[in-house]
């Protein structure tokens, strides 16, 4: 008869550390508050400082009293690495819980109906909609996707497919292109454009501004999916006698499909929510404006934009709103993007 | 003229050789010439002077230890070594006796003659069973009448009609191993060429998948030229008329005996074959 | 003796027509960028080319911004001046303190991402710091005004209270709201996610082989991160620093709300006065007149170009030392 060994883990901690680490930490709580009582320090920051530097020097202490002091040393490491990571995402928990708790008041179904034309931003917030909003940054984002996808999706596969003597270059300028600030963006469509031809405000306008945005994010994205082609599919698709434009057509962008449309989505979540460039060029007007080459065009980040700086309660609780559907946007398309790339790396 | 000694060895892989067919002959014309080819990648001269004629209707095999060049060989056949940076050539490739290298030459047309089948099987992923089969129309932009009737014919020629007639809508990666690399084979069938290459096309798959592909091997050849790069003597033996050994000692490969398989098996002429048959190396 | 091996050939195909064509598509839509670039530089100094003169020297070193216009309303260009020294240094003061800021804490995320997180953490983290890198700056701007201001306030009080012998932390009036801090404060939290994520990268792909050397002599995690990970990706970090420094610069409305625009150059981070050149820009343009459209198209000029810079140094950085560094 065998004795089936039982799958065991050693290294993990014991029942004793762990139990020592608890007590590591309740003497530094401890610790904490009686040093805060005595002192004149005060408010949570006080709690939260005191706390932090009296726990790494108890856990040193402790390290070093029993491992030695590279391990205490480690120790002091971890403590920190921790309040990174802790400082790092607690503004994000703060933001969701903010959008959530202001905005949740201004939600109402008449949002998605009605624009902004017979009511002001200080009525009382179930009436009136940013409708207005939602269509116009639909159709700047559409503007946009349109000119911008054919671009970046050359850009990508000229570095990819062709690799010519631009390549080095051509990368600088993406990258160069992707930090663009947005409100500079704006101003060179207004001096291309606006000023000389149009001079006035349009959604299209603003839409040119938004695929300056947009180009690098899509190229870049593009570019990495791309690489990830294996070489074997183009060598197969040329050995059958294809030539380089019907290979790249219809083996290896077909193949990246589900990667361009992750480009795609993060190029939406890129412009989606830029203020500067509309307010620059395509304003923000109250109604729904389906023409995009004339007048102002209402945007969700003109809509909270504008909100806000008229800066009574009612306003300041629509544009919470407001700022609550644009997030909600948002957060649908990463996840999507997010599901997009798991089924593409399974 | 020294015969080698037999081993147990090599007498089984001999025997295999005579049981299979009877050697085809010379009879029905050269399919492909390759005269003096050299290859090197940069500065690296990697073949040195390799000629070999390939007789329409037989199997040539091409052995010998890994990293001697057959497989940069085969490529030079239908122009896909100049794809690598830095590759150059030397030499002719002779096709219907024309020189495929030949200045003005639509290198895209050489291709729909000269297939190939590589080491992985390498199905499109974004097309279905029967749209992988006729890719290589849609890439070459040829017409043809019937495309159903090319798409079974071919997916018969290599024995993957029974397997998958209920399902060619199914995606390419659905298969197994041995089962997409006979859909890769039906797929370079499908442009009609008079030679196939194929690049160590079992060394991928599990013993059952390779010898339906030898079968399917066998049957091709009577149509058309076929040219196999393989590691594995015994395949070299159960499939092909001809075999060439090729072997490179530090510097460019070169190719050291040709003859029948199983000549070369039981009767190799030189003392480096015979070492390599035998298993003294590799 | 081998005979000597003959000459390479050349190789020649048919060319395709349909072949040019792509490649000439293809190459062109890659140089878009380019001519992109090209064009925001030229527009913008055409623009801004006539006040550029006028100015001459002082657009970036003087500190007034006034148009002064007779009693028709002409402008009197004489007494005309635009000076953005306020916000170039303010724009440079809130950046700064925002990668002063932002890089320690990156750098710890990342580090605990790429070598602490057990596997699910690991997977639910990467995902939220990213999800924080795709909201919109609105939002910060916003959050940043309500949520962020009257904390970071008292811990502006704070600082001067303990540290305020130090000449950048003084304060001439104690108007602490709306200073650089409290806008460089916003823009750190705005970049952490950007300079994590590529911090994370350089750091997963430190050669596991060094990693697994380290631990083989005995190293404890914060030795071998010392010994391999930091060396190794030292110099992508630099980078990611760079390409967070130069996001800060360009931002717009996550400042544009927490940051007071006074025309007067201003050291003293705490307090509420200086400015930045992309807020002065969106404040100053909806009563602009066209001589002054022409002053914001300068500054975008001196905008864009100082962006350029910082992100094309990011890029060498990274290119040099990457090489030697590893």
């Amino acid at each position: 008869m065998t004795i089936i060994a039982k799958p065991q883990k050693p290294w993990a901690s014991s029942r004793k550390q762990r139990v020592t680490s608890a007590g590591v930490i309740l003497a530094a709580l401890i610790s904490t508050y009686v040093f805060v009582a005595i002192t004149p320090l005060k408010g949570k920051l006080a709690y939260f400082a005191v706390f932090f530097l009296v726990f790494i020097l108890y856990d040193f202490l402790y390290h070093t009293r029993i491992f030695g002091v590279q391990s205490g040393k480690d120790a002091i490491a971890r403590g920190f690495v921790a309040m990174g990571i802790f400082v790092a995402t607690l503004p994000i928990v703060s933001i969701l819980v903010t959008v959530f708790n202001r905005g949740s008041g201004g939600l109402h179904w008449g949002l998605f109906t009605h624009d902004m034309t017979v009511n002001s931003v200080n009525d009382p917030i179930n009436q009136g909609g940013l409708l207005h909003a939602l269509t116009g940054t639909f159709t700047l984002v559409a503007i946009a996707l349109v000119i911008s996808l054919p671009i970046g999706l050359l850009t990508a596969l000229y570095l990819t497919e062709i690799r010519g003597r631009f390549s080095g270059p051509i990368k600088f300028l993406v990258q160069a292109m992707s930090g663009v600030p947005s409100i500079v963006a704006g101003l060179f469509i207004l001096a291309a454009i606006v000023y000389p031809v149009t001079k006035s405000y349009s959604g299209f306008m603003g839409a040119l501004a938004l695929t300056i945005l947009m180009i690098p994010t899509i190229a870049r994205t593009a570019e990495e999916v791309l690489l990830l082609i294996p070489n074997e599919l183009r060598e197969a698709g040329v050995a059958l006698g294809g030539t380089q434009w019907r290979t790249v057509a219809m083996v290896v962008v077909p193949a990246a499909r589900s990667g361009l449309v992750t480009a795609v989505i993060l190029g939406i979540a890129r412009v989606a929510g830029e203020t500067a460039p509309i307010v620059l060029l395509t304003g923000g007007g109250d109604r729904v404006n389906p023409n995009p080459f004339k007048g102002p065009m209402g945007s969700l980040p003109f809509y909270i934009w504008k909100s806000f700086s008229v800066g009574t309660p009612e306003s300041i609780t629509r544009a919470w709103a407001g700022i609550f559907v644009l997030l909600v946007i948002v957060l649908v398309l990463f996840v999507c993007a997010r599901l997009l790339t798991e089924r593409r790396n399974n | 003229m020294e015969t080698a000694p037999l081993t147990s060895s090599l007498s089984s892989v001999a025997e295999s050789a005579s049981a299979r067919r009877p050697v085809a002959t010379q009879a029905m014309g050269v399919g492909l010439e390759a005269r003096g080819i050299h290859a090197w990648f940069g500065q690296k001269h990697v073949l040195d002077d390799i000629s070999l004629d390939f007789w329409s209707g037989t199997v040539t095999a091409l052995i010998g230890p890994s990293g001697c060049g057959k497989s940069t060989f085969i490529r030079t056949l239908n122009r896909m070594h100049e794809f690598i940076p830095g590759a150059a050539m030397a030499g002719q490739v002779l096709l219907d006796g024309k020189d495929v290298y030949a200045p003005g030459t639509d290198v895209t047309k050489i291709r729909l003659k000269v297939g190939m089948v590589f080491q992985k099987p390498n199905p499109f992923p974004s097309m279905t069973i029967s749209e992988n089969v006729l890719a290589g129309l849609k890439l070459a932009q040829v017409k043809v009448e019937n495309k159903d009737d090319l798409m079974q014919d071919c997916l018969e020629r290599a024995g993957l009609w029974n397997e998958v007639k209920d399902r060619l809508d199914a995606y390419g990666g659905s298969l197994s191993g041995g089962q997409q690399q006979r859909l890769c084979i039906a797929r370079a069938l499908a442009v009609r060429p008079e030679v196939l290459l194929m690049d160590e096309p079992c060394s991928a798959l599990d013993p059952g998948s390779t010898l339906k592909i030898e079968e399917t091997i066998s049957h091709l050849s009577s149509s058309m030229t076929i040219i196999i790069v393989t590691h594995n003597m015994q395949q070299a033996a159960r499939v092909s008329d001809y075999t060439a050994f090729f072997l490179s000692d530090g510097g460019p490969g070169s190719m050291v005996e040709v003859g029948p398989t199983d000549q070369i098996f039981s009767r190799p002429k030189d003392k480096r074959t015979e070492n390599y048959v035998t298993g003294r190396f590799g | 003796m081998r005979p000597a091996p003959p000459e390479k050939r050349e190789l020649t195909t048919l060319p395709r027509f349909s072949d040019k064509v792509f490649r000439g598509v293809v190459t062109g839509g890659g140089l878009s960028s380019l001519v992109i670039l090209g064009l925001i530089f030229a527009f913008l100094a055409y623009q801004g080319y006539s006040v550029l003169r006028s100015q001459g020297i002082h657009f970036i070193t003087g500190s007034k911004w006034q148009i002064v216009q007779d009693a028709a309303g002409n402008v009197d260009y004489t007494q005309t001046k635009f000076g953005i020294a306020a916000m170039l240094i303010g724009t440079m003061l809130c950046s700064i303190i925002a990668v002063v800021i932002a890089v320690p804490i990156s750098v710890l995320s990342a580090l605990f991402l790429t070598f602490y997180a057990p596997p699910l953490v690991k997977r639910i983290m990467v995902a939220v710091v990213d999800l924080m890198a795709a909201f919109p700056s609105i939002l910060f701007g916003l959050w940043g005004f309500f949520i962020l201001m009257p904390s970071v306030e008292y811990w502006a009080k704070l600082i001067h209270k303990y540290f305020g012998f130090i000449p950048i932390f003084k304060l001439e009036a104690p108007v602490v709201t709306r200073s650089p801090f409290v806008a460089g404060v916003v823009l750190a939290v705005m970049i952490i996610p950007i300079i994590t994520s590529i911090s994370r990268e350089i750091f997963s792909q430190t050669p596991l082989d060094r990693v697994q050397a380290a631990y083989a002599l005995g190293a404890t995690r914060w030795a071998m991160i010392r010994a391999v990970a930091l060396p190794y990706g030292r110099s992508g970090i630099v980078g990611g620093a760079m390409l967070g420094l130069g996001r800060a610069m360009g931002e717009t409305v996550a400042v544009y709300t927490v940051l007071n625009i006074i025309y007067q150059v201003n050291w003293h981070v705490l307090l509420g006065a200086g400015g930045n050149v992309a807020s002065m820009i969106l404040l100053k343009f909806g009563e602009a007149g066209p001589q002054e459209i022409k002053a914001l198209m300068a500054a975008g000029l001196v905008l864009f170009l100082l962006t350029l810079l910082v992100n094309s140094l990011a890029d060498f950085v990274v290119k040099r030392t990457g090489v030697k560094g590893r």
